[in-house]
């Protein structure tokens, strides 16, 4: 594997661990598999804001690229392969991208995996990803400056990952992790990043934020976008 | 291999409305039914008519079936509740100017209109007369081998086959389900006076005799019934003479419409209720009859189907718009949750109405006549039973509000 800044080995190994299972709807990803229709709601009202799209389109991103930094087995990057992207996914565990590779062959959708960081990869953007990334990252600032330098002019870029505050603490790592509903080991508190923080490393290497939107926990509707970014929260960024 | 966004199994009434919600919104069908439709459209086939509440006739505005019509249907304004013949009865009487509680649609005239859509239908491949002989669903997709020999293959398998479902059945979902002990006697009457487009429900001990506006044709005024009887007193109903049947009905409508006479051949059907523990699993949903069927009391029947319809078609089309795999899990459970709650409080309600009124004895009609007065004092309850009737009570789809998807 290239040798990057980004990625903790140890991190890469323990998503690694969880490939075989990945799209399994009630397996070790299940929690993943909930937020998902979630974090693409939040994309594509963020795609069609940014890129003036029809919203009732079914190929809002065609002739559009993306790239789907941390991809995991391609939860992501399916979709935006199938809203019309050639999209190009990049994930530092070897197990988890061939398990993506599978998986969009049998769905019949061409997407560029690689095994890597994000640093590995050349070329430009229009939408560039890295959902739920960033807390798990060595360097965070490096990993924004990596980011910006892969997106095209004009581009878009939407992030996502846990606030840090005792809530999500309280639900992401005592909760969901305690009782398997994530795999143990997934999170570390201390790497957990609020808002403020990402805006002004985002500032720092000339993205200018567009929005920023929480995804909060109900029990009635379940996850959710919201006002409330006290559990976990999504961020979008233009070039200033 | 011909490929498509959904494959119905089904081409009833719900599948075909079905598709064209889809089709509305640019989703492809492949619609599979071994039936002859044009063979259906003869009152021969289905001489019943059907009650279709004003949520559900948005929905068929929406999406293009309304034009297809041969005739508007008869607006349904005021809903009569009675006790027998008893004084006291419940009306559900919105103002003048609101829209109408529902509309009465012959059977005919609902499946030629919602052929001729799905014909009209870009997005709508239709393949009857064949019968689906593999169906296999697996991780990434659906695939259905039909009779002669064609495949196709689809992300999501949808069931609009009807109360015998047999994909429900391959699936293994249970099904909850009560046979009453009645038979529903089904006809169209002639009679003298004009019904002023009211439907009334009336209750007997045996059960309801619902009597259901029709629009008055050359001979006259009209209305279709659906008579509740004992399925032991059932083959006699039937073998009656039409002046002797007629006699039957106009003594248990006590008379308020005038002279009655006999339009149509008389039919029976055994009355049920069914419920199915789950309307999805892999890859599969169900719609209409094939998720739940209760007693046609209500008229609520087919509604709460096309509610399936635009519920699921809404989940579909907005999953799509995210770029989902549409037999995604998440999808499916969305359509779960949405549609189980308000099918069972139906189903429920219904079969509450039923029982009720089952029970013989003076006592029991003082109840229900009290309940009924009571009922019609208290606005909200009203306005919920009227809601109810119209379809539009609980959190609606977008089709079902009038507005596109
Ligand atoms: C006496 C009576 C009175 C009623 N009155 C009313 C009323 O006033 N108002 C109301 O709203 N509802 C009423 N209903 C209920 C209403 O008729 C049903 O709810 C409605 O027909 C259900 O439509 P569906 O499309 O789900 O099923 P169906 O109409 O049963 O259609 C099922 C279709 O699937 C096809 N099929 C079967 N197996 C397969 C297979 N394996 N593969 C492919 N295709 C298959 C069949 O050929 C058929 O075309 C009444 C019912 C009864 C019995």
């Amino acid at each position: 594997m290239t040798n990057t800044s980004s990625i903790v080995d140890r991190e890469a190994a323990h998503f690694g661990s969880m490939a075989a299972d990945w799209w399994d709807p009630k397996g070790k990803s299940a929690m993943l598999h909930k937020l998902n229709p979630v974090r693409l709601q939040y994309l594509r009202d963020r795609i069609d804001q940014h890129f003036d799209c029809d919203e009732c389109q079914f190929r809002p991103l065609e002739g559009k690229s993306a790239l789907d930094v941390g991809c995991g087995a391609g939860l992501l990057a399916e979709p935006l392969a199938r809203l019309g992207a050639k999209v190009t996914g990049v994930d530092a565990a070897a197990e988890v991208i061939a398990v993506a590779r599978g998986h969009a062959e049998e769905q019949g959708l061409e997407i560029d995996y690689r095994v890597g960081g994000v640093e590995d990869v050349e070329g430009q953007f229009d939408l560039v990803t890295a959902m739920e990334v960033i807390e798990h990252v060595a360097e965070p600032t490096a990993f924004v400056a990596a980011l910006e330098k892969r997106l095209a002019p004009g581009g878009l870029l939407v992030m996502s990952t846990p606030n840090r505050t005792a809530w999500s603490k309280l639900l992401t790592i005592t909760l969901a992790e305690g009782m398997g509903k994530i795999p143990r080991g997934t999170h570390d508190y201390d790497q957990f990043i609020p808002p403020e923080e990402l805006q002004a490393m985002l500032g720092t290497v000339g993205l200018e934020v567009e929005d920023v939107t929480g995804i909060a926990m109900g029990p009635m509707k379940g996850l959710h976008l919201s006002d409330d970014m006290r559990l976990n929260y999504l961020v979008s960024a233009r070039r200033a | 291999m011909d490929r498509s966004d959904v494959i119905i199994l089904g081409g009833g009434l719900v599948g075909l409305a079905f598709a064209a919600a889809l089709d509305s919104a640019g989703l492809r069908s492949i619609i599979v039914d071994p039936a002859d439709p044009d063979s259906r459209l003869t009152g021969a086939f289905d001489g019943r008519t059907s009650a279709v509440s004003s949520s559900s006739k948005r929905m068929f505005d929406a999406v293009g079936i309304s034009e297809h019509f041969p005739e508007p249907g008869c607006p349904i304004r005021v809903i009569r509740v009675a006790d027998g013949l008893e004084p006291g009865g419940l009306a559900f009487d919105p103002q003048d100017d609101d829209e109408p509680l529902g509309w009465m649609h012959e059977n005919r005239h609902l499946r030629m209109a919602l052929l001729a859509r799905a014909r009209a239908g870009e997005k709508i491949d239709l393949r009857f007369g064949r019968r689906p002989v593999k169906t296999v669903r697996d991780a990434h997709r659906v695939r259905v081998t039909l009779d002669d020999g064609s495949e196709t293959e689809a992300p999501l398998l949808v069931a609009a086959e009807g109360r015998k479902s047999p994909t429900r059945e391959a699936a293994g979902i249970k099904l909850a389900s009560w046979r009453y002990d009645h038979a529903a006697i089904v006809s169209t009457l002639r009679h003298e006076k004009p019904h002023d487009n009211i439907a009334y429900e009336i209750f007997y001990p045996a059960g309801p005799f619902a009597l259901l506006p029709m629009t008055d044709d050359d001979g006259g005024h009209r209305s279709a019934i659906v008579w509740s009887v004992k399925k032991k007193d059932a083959p006699g109903f039937l073998k009656l003479s039409d002046e002797d049947f007629a006699a039957e009905a106009q003594a248990a409508m006590g008379g308020f419409l005038g002279q009655v006479s006999m339009l149509a051949p008389r039919t029976s059907y055994p009355l049920g209720f069914h419920h199915a523990a789950r309307i999805t699993d892999d890859r599969l949903a169900l719609i209409g009859d094939a998720a739940h069927a209760i007693h046609p009391i209500a008229g609520q029947g087919v509604n709460l189907g096309y509610r399936d319809a635009a519920a699921l078609a809404q989940v579909l089309v907005e999953g799509a718009r995210l770029g989902m795999d549409l037999g995604d899990a998440q999808l499916l459970e969305r359509y779960q949750r949405w549609r189980s709650l308000d099918t069972l409080m139906v189903a429920m309600a219904t079969d509450g109405l039923t029982r009720i009124y089952g029970i013989p004895g003076k006592t029991a009609s003082k109840v229900r006549r009290f309940g009924m007065q009571l009922i019609d004092r208290v606005g909200p309850i009203k306005q919920r039973l009227m809601d109810e009737a119209r379809g539009t009570s609980g959190d609606l789809p977008l089709l079902l509000r009038g507005l596109p998807i």
